[in-house]
């Protein structure tokens, strides 16, 4: 008398690489006796707290429930809590701790796996049945994708950094104010300690706050992929609402970010009917760089929720360079900005109106980039 | 009842002690409609209908049973055919609610329900249910369904109150009247006359709905549900599922939000029906998209108004118009706006219609203060816009025509002593109200009325052995009804109210309450607890009598103590209540009391808020800067509760104001199924609210009380609305002041373009 036990993916190489593997019935406690047995270090590896499918029911605190013989069991990660959620059952779990490893689950996984940052966007999707992965690869316990450091040439944040801690770096506060400003709009307190920078981008919304920011700031991509490592500049990252660059096996680990030149600085604005949690209507980033003169030396303008991807607007810069950036210079470029935005009517908002928003912000961002660049000591 | 406690020194009344629930529900130990769990428990899952309007020919549950895991499936064949009828709650219209049976009338409409070992697989065997309709034109909005030769919701749909006989969809008209209209305007030296619109909005209750039914083969069932009345509920599930009120026992869990929203049945008589016919329980928890596709919502609504008043402000007439949406089925509350409409107001002239209209959205629910704050909305923008054209201050114009005792309100009755002009006074005497403005700011203020229900009500207390007290009702306690409830029987019973323990009971466990709705836990459940309590206290007298063998007469209870009456001659030491109940066993037993009645004289409850706004005339973006909430509560037993409702009803009307709105497209599908897009607002996105309690005590209640529950949501769209009139200077007649639709009418007003 025996039931089927599914191996979890994180399981398998213990597992001698079985897929499933037949054991005498009893409760679960039984069963994880008899694999820790086989494969000395199954319960270790499957941890304290985990749920159970017991053909496909399933079962929180699991430890002493009976299992009948011909029946199929999953172990599952207990997610949020251990409180019962509609997280599709036959989603397996990894948590590799290197990218090579993270690599080798994707690409073997196909269209099937996805990435676990924070979890902010995918388990929402998840819970309201708009992806039903079969693999999730948690990429928060690589330590490459979790660095956050300011060089002397360039800025490397991993690509599962999470808001909260990308906040708490008060010189990275102050070279990249617009950045951090724009990492921190995201959610409330308590998603900030989760929603990653990496996961923002690769989402793919077109209102992602971070990625304007990102663009302004002349960001790249370092991508690992199963033929090894390619750099894709944040710009062209996203290619429509929800899809990227990114390949199948393909993982976005970090996020390279030059430091600025002297008497430069960046901001980010966004437009919700609410103060938080909220996405943006419309939004603006910009990064100004002032001569000796106070004129303007260097722009780069984006724009978010106004178009299928985040846009890098070079008219609008081109409009404010050279230019003492007053009035005349700011509704140039703010006309720039309007002329490139092709927005969505929706629920949120009519198209009309986002298009005079996102002027309206660049005019604003633009202003504020520049007196913060103007304050800036050389 | 009826006596006056007005000169009375309150000893706990008055205080802020903690709520007795407050731990539980700060450390999360509190137990929701969802945390109820059974062993062997079977989830269930609703099928919804994808189209707004359709009949339906034909439902196939077999190839969904097939599926393994499946133990039930459930249509409106399975529940008793109840013929349409008179009654506020028309149980052949909650019936077809519950399950469709001829028809769908809006997109969610519940047609089918499953029961599986997982909701994964109820979820599946939702899938497999072959249901065929044949759709039918979609009735949108008022507009479309009273236009001429639109669809029709209900073939045998006649209006009440109407002299049409149909077929049709206004389902019921409501008329008040006095004097000459015409007349009244024609004495007019200025006149206002607008139309406005809101639209349908959602309590937003944060908690879904939830349901665990258990049913033994001998057909006594157990319902765990979040609910504001679970006598509602047991009554409602007997009623649809042909059971006797005896079979079923309803518990009610900590509720997490119901604000009106939660005075009906959606699940729970499906959570019954499925556990009977799979013989094991069921748990069916709504997720947020059901939440706000199938239940609520607050009506949307059309008002035209037409005002006159003389040079001094005297007003002379008003006309009112109000179309109410009632969703698919009749029930929204147009009659009540009808009544409040005008109520704080003296005019000699008026005219109000109002009618109540279905069309294909979900069933239109009680949302707190139902009807009030869409009237308030307009009547409070009419009366700003008539001050403006006379140059008198708002609170002036309205106090030259405030209500008070004596006045007679249109709906018949005249009013007792009541606070209305003491909360406008108030109001003006405030430092809020001398604050200067800054550039692109305004102040709006609004009136808001609501009547207050009494209702029936039980309560028992007992006494235990060690002195301290339970004291058991049937309200499920949504805004902190167990400290007040507790706070008063410590007050009769002279003791402190942590030794008071207050007990939601179950409805095999206290008389019959009607539910926890219409401002009335407080004043009529808190009658019957101190009429409870003032039978335990006659019990203690008589016990300390024969303890000091003399006539009970000749006790009198003071402050918690059994002491010799004046003039008795005794001379023995006081006897505390906790010694009095120690020695119970041997005096006559247990001291237990009870009491029950119907609650007669709640008093009115009227407010008066003030708010500032700043407009962004670059994107329309509204920025409340500062809130008053004044109030008359009769007596607040625990003001910190009165000032939180205040504070609640207030915030929840700000949201209505700015931009809350559920968005359907041509189809009749909501678009914005989620607190994403249906935008409630956040802590961030409001002031402080300042409160000002008044306290003009309720004649007919033993310490003043009047209800406070559901007037604060009246006044804030209308003084958010003309804050916003006055700031930006354009005419707001549409809700919610959403930042596109005050940019383009911004726009509109200066001709300018983006």
């Amino acid at each position: 008398m025996t039931c089927l036990v599914e191996i979890p993916t994180a399981l398998r190489a213990l597992c001698e690489g079985e897929l499933q593997v037949q054991v005498p019935v009893g409760n679960v406690r039984s069963i994880v006796r008899a694999l820790d047995e086989r494969f000395p270090g199954f319960r270790e590896q499957l941890g304290q707290s985990f749920a159970v499918a017991i053909d496909g029911e399933l079962i929180h605190d699991p430890w002493l429930e009976p299992v009948p013989a011909g029946t199929e069991l999953h172990f599952l990660p207990v997610i949020a809590g251990g409180q019962e959620t509609q997280v599709s059952v036959n989603a397996a779990y990894a948590a590799p701790e290197d990218v090579e490893a993270a690599v080798a689950l994707l690409a073997e996984a196909g269209s099937q796996g996805r990435v676990l940052a924070g979890g902010t966007d995918l388990i929402v999707q998840m819970r309201t049945g708009q992806c039903s992965p079969q693999l999730l690869v948690d990429v928060k316990r690589i330590p490459a994708l979790g660095v956050c450091e300011l060089g002397t040439e360039v800025l490397r944040l991993g690509a599962a950094l999470s808001s909260a801690v990308l906040r708490e770096q008060p010189e990275v506060r102050r070279v990249f104010p617009g950045l951090v400003e724009a990492a921190e709009l995201i959610g409330s307190e308590q998603v900030q300690g989760r929603a990653s920078l990496g996961g923002n981008l690769c989402n793919g919304s077109p209102a992602a706050d971070t990625v304007p920011a990102l663009i302004v700031a002349d960001a790249t991509c370092i991508v690992a992929g199963p033929t090894g490592m390619r750099e894709v500049p944040v710009a062209a990252f996203c290619t429509g609402p929800g899809e990227t660059v990114l390949g199948t096996g393909e993982l976005l680990v970090e996020l390279r970010v030059p430091r600025p030149p002297a008497r430069t600085s960046d901001a980010y604005l966004r437009f919700t009917p609410r103060s938080e949690m909220d996405i943006a209507v419309a939004g603006a980033a910009a990064r100004l760089e002032l001569g000796d003169d106070g004129r303007c030396r260097g722009a780069r303008v984006a724009i978010g929720a106004v178009a299928p991807t985040a846009l890098l607007v070079p008219e609008a810069a081109e409009a404010l360079v050279g230019s003492d950036l007053g009035e005349d210079a700011l509704e140039a470029a703010a006309a720039a900005v309007r002329a490139a935005s092709r927005p969505i009517d929706d629920v949120r908002a009519p198209a009309a109106f986002r298009t005079h928003l996102v002027g309206v912000l660049s005019k604003r961002v633009v202003r504020i980039a520049a007196s913060r660049a103007a304050g800036e000591p050389g | 009842m009826g006596e006056e406690d007005g000169e009375r020194k309150f000893r706990f009344v008055g205080t802020r002690p903690i709520r007795h629930d407050g731990v539980d529900k700060v450390t999360g130990r509190a137990q929701f409609g969802a945390d109820y769990s059974l062993p062997g428990m079977l989830w269930g899952r609703v099928l919804r209908s994808p189209h707004a309007h359709a009949r339906i020919v034909r439902i196939d549950t077999r190839a969904a049973m097939a599926i393994p895991g499946v133990k039930a499936a459930a249509t409106s064949a399975d529940l008793p055919e109840i013929e349409p009828g008179p009654g506020p709650a028309n149980l052949a219209h909650l019936s077809r609610n519950v399950l469709a049976r001829e028809k769908v009338l809006y997109h969610g409409h519940a047609v089918a329900a499953i029961a599986a070992t997982s909701e994964a697989v109820a979820e599946r065997a939702l899938l497999a249910i072959e249901v065929e309709y044949e759709p039918l034109p979609v009735v949108l909005d008022l507009d479309d369904a009273m236009a001429p030769g639109a669809a029709i919701l209900h073939e045998d749909l006649k209006t009440r109150g109407g002299k049409d006989a149909g077929p049709t969809n206004v389902a019921a008209i409501t008329e008040y009247d006095r004097g000459d209209v015409d007349a009244g305007l024609a004495e007019a030296d200025v006149t206002v006359r607008r139309s406005y619109r809101t639209q349908t909005v959602h309590q937003g209750y944060i908690e879904p709905h939830a349901a665990l039914a258990q049913t033994g083969v001998d057909g006594q069932s157990v319902l765990w549900c979040c609910t504001q009345g679970a006598f509602t509920v047991r009554a409602y599930c007997a009623a649809l599922l042909g059971l006797d009120v005896s079979q079923l026992k309803v518990i009610p869990t900590e509720i997490g939000g119901g604000f009106g929203g939660k005075t009906t049945v959606y699940q729970e008589p499906l959570a019954i029906l499925l556990a009977r016919k799979a013989g094991r329980p069921v748990k069916m928890v709504m997720n947020r998209e059901e939440v706000f596709r199938a239940t609520g919502p607050g009506a949307a609504t059309h008002t035209e108004i037409e005002l006159g008043a003389r040079q001094d402000g005297t007003i002379t007439a008003a006309r009112v118009r109000m179309c109410f949406e009632a969703g698919g089925f009749p029930g929204s509350p147009a009659g009540a706006a009808a009544m409040t409409v005008l109520a704080p107001y003296e005019i000699p002239n008026y005219a109000i219609e109002s009618l109540d209209v279905v069309c294909n959205k979900p069933r239109t629910a009680a949302y707190r203060g139902p009807g009030a704050p869409q009237a308030a909305f307009a009547i409070e923008s009419a009366l700003d816009e008539l001050a403006e054209k006379l140059s008198i201050d708002p609170i002036d114009l309205r106090l030259r025509c405030a209500a008070k005792q004596g006045t007679r309100t249109p709906y018949g009755p005249t009013f007792k002593r009541i606070g209305l002009i003491e909360t406008l006074e108030a109001a003006r005497d405030s430092s809020h109200y001398k604050a200067p403005l800054g550039p692109d700011q305004g102040r709006g203020i609004a009136v808001g009325f609501w009547f207050n229900a009494g209702l029936n009500s039980s309560a028992e207390v007992h006494l235990n052995e060690d002195g301290t007290a339970i004291v058991a009702t049937g309200n499920p306690d949504l805004s902190g009804s167990r400290a007040s409830l507790a706070i008063m029987a410590a007050e009769e019973l002279g003791i402190e109210v942590h030794r008071v323990r207050p007990v939601v009971a179950d409805t095999d466990s206290v008389g019959f309450t009607d539910l926890s709705g219409g401002s009335r836990v407080t004043f009529a459940t808190g009658q019957a607890v101190i009429d409870a309590c003032r039978q335990v206290v006659r019990e203690l007298r008589q016990r300390a009598a024969k303890i000091w063998d003399c006539d009970p007469d000749q006790v009198d209870f003071v402050d918690g103590r059994c002491v010799p009456a004046k003039g008795s001659g005794l001379s023995e030491e006081p006897l505390a209540l906790a010694e009095v109940a120690r020695q119970a066993g041997r005096t006559g037993g247990p001291i237990n009391g009870q009491a029950q009645l119907t609650a007669r004289g709640a008093g009115p409850s009227f407010a008066t808020h003030l708010c500032d706004v700043e407009v962004d005339p670059e994107t329309g973006r509204i920025e409340v800067l500062r809130y008053t909430a004044v109030q008359d509560a009769g007596r607040a037993i625990h003001p910190g509760y009165v000032e939180g409702q205040m504070q609640g009803g207030a915030a929840q009307g700000m949201g209505w104001a700015l931009n809350e709105e559920l968005v359907f497209d041509t189809q009749g599908v909501l678009q914005n199924p989620g607190f994403l897009d249906y935008r409630m607002p956040v802590a961030s996105d409001l002031p402080m609210i300042e409160t000002v309690v008044v306290e003009v005590p309720n004649p007919n209640h033993p310490y003043g009380v009047r209800g406070v529950g559901e007037t604060p949501i009246v006044p804030p769209l209308a003084a958010v609305a003309n804050a916003v009139r006055r700031a930006a200077g354009v005419c707001i007649t549409r809700l919610p002041i959403s930042p596109p639709r005050l940019l383009a009418a911004l726009h509109d007003e200066s001709g300018g373009d983006s």
